[in-house]
């Protein structure tokens, strides 16, 4: 029994691997600028964290294999190296790992979060509510109108609570049901929440921030492949939680405009 | 053993009548089998939750029989509603993580054998510990009354994240009084559970038995004793961030939902609080909360691998000495939990570096494990077969953990099906080994008949097999970009992943099927299994030193005096045997094992 136990360890951590190696089932590939260092992070990771894992599970294999039912003719042994070398061992291999992706990895954090937009980041609005995304684009003007909490409505369709009546810079702000965006045009991205926590998942974009009600949030990124994408929604918002989503156009910038101008007509 | 007057203020009298003896009863031996009785109804109930979650995601429109019986809204000809999959999924959760992963390993074996171990003849404040469970029962049957009453329970999940949680039935269903009651049941949950630790820390630090040093406590004594102290932390800080929570319901209060919100189509009349807060206070519990299921596992298991290995682990001192790292850093790992969620992107990064640095400690301890399999003589057994496959299951899910570690990966598996691979693995199979494990270790002891071993080992086989079937693929679907607790997958480029859902789901089905046999057989084996002997497995602790099962006041009324460590294995012990119990007399065999 100890035999087969060793194998079905062995079998189970090469078979777990396979899907893995034969990139069975894998994100929508990256479509953004800053995309291929967390793709890279990931790659890294995959292959440091996939040698520890086939290698442990393969010498507790081998041990059950080996010494299991052993009788009392056989003197218990020790470890060469003991316990002090185990400890050290550990030190060296997780040690290392933890320097190796854990500050490296901060470069990829800090291109997404810690460098601000560039001066001429294409600013556009997205607001959370159950169960849907609404974008919103400043306009020829460039600036967003306010907001008034209590003129939001689903119901007269005004979804973010503009008065365009009195608010002169929410005259020319364009809402949208999508999010299109030009390629090689950096966006940055200003999240806030009607309702409840959600979140702007776009896995193609390799991006994802929670909605937190109460506090305005950004994001910036490139898009650099035209194509429609999908954005979802991660945090737990309700009963239609699962079907909050919207899609993301990359077009090129005379499709963008013409496509702005045109939604622009439907205010 | 020695003869020794009883302590009289520890000793109490035998219990009279069937009240007293087994439903009010002060004896923790009782209160740690009913803890554990809660365990196994929590756990079933848990699993049929899951059935019933993993046959809808694999097949949406399948009409389930009876699935209309969870809520009084119902499921409209047996197909479920959206709002019922996401409540049958926070109860499921509630239910594993509260009443079964931290109710098991921890209230049931604890309070079983903490005292014996330590050569105690009951927990110092046995009433209080009477009352932990009573008041543990009441938080389970307030959980489980939000299924009958009002829309159902809530749909928020387990973490239960505000404002969802806190403006009340106008987020949707489940969200007015069900809410309520499960705050309500965590609240007082955390009230049994602090009781709980503040019998299980005096016990180890007071009651010891005269000769029993620290270094000489088994491991499960020292794994009880650090997640006493976590639970004393997290559950005093869970308590209040859930009375805060009923009030916002309530009272009117605001501590977690801000100005301005519009829920509904209607301005939400709170105004100020912060939604973030809840967070940072749940998950100050969460985390720790993650160890307090799994540390009494990597203490069952290094006592059960110790005394199947027939020698102790390479090293004491190191193994406690990693667990009660893991305990220390387990509070600064918290955020983790939090990379995206708006909380300032520098402490993502101040809470990432523990997190990598805390599997330096868990390494260390599975390298023991491992090294001190070399050249050992390994007894296979359902109990050592579970410990083993604890280990493995440990190692799958805490290498997970490094992705989920890195807040720049964490862009791409946040809320994903990775997270709920990882810790399923790692928290939840993982512990649930343990259990098993020592259930197959300690039942004899607990109930005096030994467990069909066939059966104990069928068993293995078919949940350690199945349970990397259900688990292994929930990661190839968090690279995917698969989102979790969604009740359907209607994104396009999730649909190709459903044939992997409908694989899992066979694999849960059979592998919930075979949890059957364990059922059978402790059921069939508490009346007419084997009568146990003393010590069976010849192990060396002090539970093993009284009969099987002990008598009320555990030693009768004598008090051990320990002379030795917990794990003197593979010496030349007397009678030829390869052991020396912990209350041999001085002297008997080196202290050392003989070793090649």
């Amino acid at each position: 029994m100890a035999k087969l136990l060793a194998v079905t360890i062995i079998i189970i951590a090469i078979g777990s691997a396979i899907p893995i190696v034969g990139h069975y089932w894998e994100a929508p590939a990256n479509v953004s600028t800053h995309g291929h260092l967390i793709d890279d992070q990931m790659s890294d990771t995959m292959v440091e964290t996939g040698i520890c894992f086939l290698v442990s599970q393969i010498i507790l294999a081998v041990f059950i294999w080996k010494y299991a039912n052993r009788g009392r003719e056989h003197r218990i042994g020790r470890l060469p190296g003991g316990a002090l070398g185990l400890v050290i061992l550990a030190f060296l291999v997780v040690g290392s790992e933890v320097i190796a992706l854990g500050v490296l990895g901060t470069h990829a954090w800090a291109e997404v979060y810690f460098k601000p937009p560039g001066p001429n980041a294409m600013p556009v609005q997205v607001q959370a509510g159950q169960f849907a995304f609404y974008f919103r684009y400043p306009g020829p003007d460039g600036v967003f109108g306010p907001i008034h909490p209590d003129m939001i409505s689903e119901a007269t369709e005004n979804f973010f609570g503009l008065d365009t009546t009195h608010d002169a810079a929410s005259k020319d702000d364009i809402v949208t049901a999508e999010m299109d965006i030009p390629i090689n045009r950096e966006i940055h991205l200003l999240m806030h929440s009607k309702d409840l926590g959600h979140s702007f998942f776009v896995p193609a974009m390799r991006i994802q921030q929670d909605f937190v009600p109460g506090l305005d949030l950004s994001l910036h990124f490139t898009a650099d492949k035209i194509g429609r994408y999908e954005i979802v929604c991660t945090q737990l918002c309700g009963l239609g939680h699962y079907n909050m989503k919207a899609y993301l156009s990359v077009l090129s910038p005379d499709d963008f405009d013409k496509w702005l101008k045109q939604e622009a007509a439907l205010q | 053993m020695h003869n020794m007057p009883a302590d009289p203020t520890l000793h109490h009298a035998p219990p009279q009548g069937f009240i007293r003896k087994y439903i009010f009863s002060i004896d923790h031996k009782v209160i740690g089998k009913q803890y554990y009785a809660l365990g196994l109804v929590a756990v079933v109930t848990g699993m049929v939750l899951s059935w019933i979650m993993r046959v809808h995601l694999g097949w949406t429109n399948a009409r389930i029989p009876g699935v209309g019986f969870f809520t009084p809204a119902g499921a409209p000809g047996g197909l479920m509603t959206p709002e019922l999959y996401l409540q049958i999924m926070t109860m499921h959760a509630t239910l594993m993580v509260f009443f079964v992963l931290t109710v098991a390993p921890f209230a049931a074996y604890g309070n079983f054998f903490l005292p014996i171990q330590v050569g105690a003849e009951d927990m110092p404040f046995p009433h209080i510990n009477m009352m932990s469970f009573w008041v543990t029962l009441v938080a389970f049957c307030v959980l489980v009354s939000s299924f009958f009453v009002g829309d159902g329970p809530t749909l928020a999940g387990w973490t239960s994240y505000a404002p969802l949680s806190a403006v009340g039935a106008a987020a949707g269903p489940g969200q007015g009084t069900g809410q309520v009651l499960w705050a309500v049941s965590i609240a007082i949950f955390c009230v049994g559970q602090l009781l709980g630790s503040l019998n299980f820390i005096p016990t180890t630090l007071d009651l010891r038995a005269k000769g029993m040093t620290f270094s000489r406590m088994p491991y499960t004594v020292w794994a009880w004793f650090i997640t006493s102290l976590m639970g004393l932390t997290a559950f005093a800080v869970l308590m209040p961030a859930c009375v805060l929570l009923i009030l916002d319901h309530v009272a009117g209060t605001s501590f977690f939902v801000a100005s301005n919100l519009v829920v509904n189509d209607q301005l939400v009349p709170h105004a100020g609080g912060s939604t973030l807060l809840w967070q940072h206070l749940f998950w100050f519990f969460g985390h720790p909360e993650v160890y307090i299921a799994i540390v009494p596992g990597m203490g069952i298991v290094s006592h059960v691998l110790s005394t199947n290995l027939r020698r102790p682990l390479l090293s004491y001192k190191v193994v406690i000495g990693s667990m009660l790292t893991i305990a220390f850093l387990s509070y600064m790992v918290y955020g983790h939990h939090m990379f995206v969620s708006g909380m300032n992107p520098v402490s993502s990064l101040a809470f990432s570096f523990p997190t990598l640095i805390i599997t330096i400690p868990a390494t260390i301890i599975v390298l023991i494990w491992l090294g001190s399999i070399y050249k050992s003589r390994l007894r296979i057994n359902s109990a050592s077969l579970f410990a083993l496959g604890f280990i493995s299951m440990f190692i799958s899910g805490g290498i997970s953990g490094f992705f989920l570690a890195q807040p720049t990966i964490d862009i791409m598996l946040h809320a994903t099906y990775f997270v709920v691979g990882h810790f399923h693995l790692v928290m939840a199979v993982a512990a649930i080994f343990g259990i098993f494990a020592g259930t197959y270790f300690w039942f004899p002891k607990m109930f005096g008949r030994m467990l069909d071993e066939r059966l104990g080992k069928i068993h293995f086989w078919l949940t350690f097999v199945g349970a990397y079937c259900i688990f292994m693929p929930f990661h190839y679907l968090g690279f995917a970009a698969n989102v979790r607790r969604y009740q359907a997958f209607v994104d396009d480029y999730t649909v190709h992943l459903i044939p992997v859902h409908r694989f899992i789901t066979i694999a849960a089905l059979a592998t919930g099927a075979a949890q059957f046999i364990f059922l059978y057989n402790i059921i069939h084996s508490r009346f007419w299994g084997k009568p146990a002997p003393e010590n069976p497995w010849e192990a060396t602790s002090l539970e093993w030193t009284i009969p099987s099962p002990p008598p009320f006041d555990n030693f009768g009324g004598k008090h051990p005096i320990v002379t030795h460590d917990a794990y003197q294995y593979g010496v030349d012990g007397p009678d030829g045997k390869d052991y020396v119990m912990q209350d041999a007399p001085e002297g008997i065999a080196p202290q050392a094992p003989a070793e090649s």
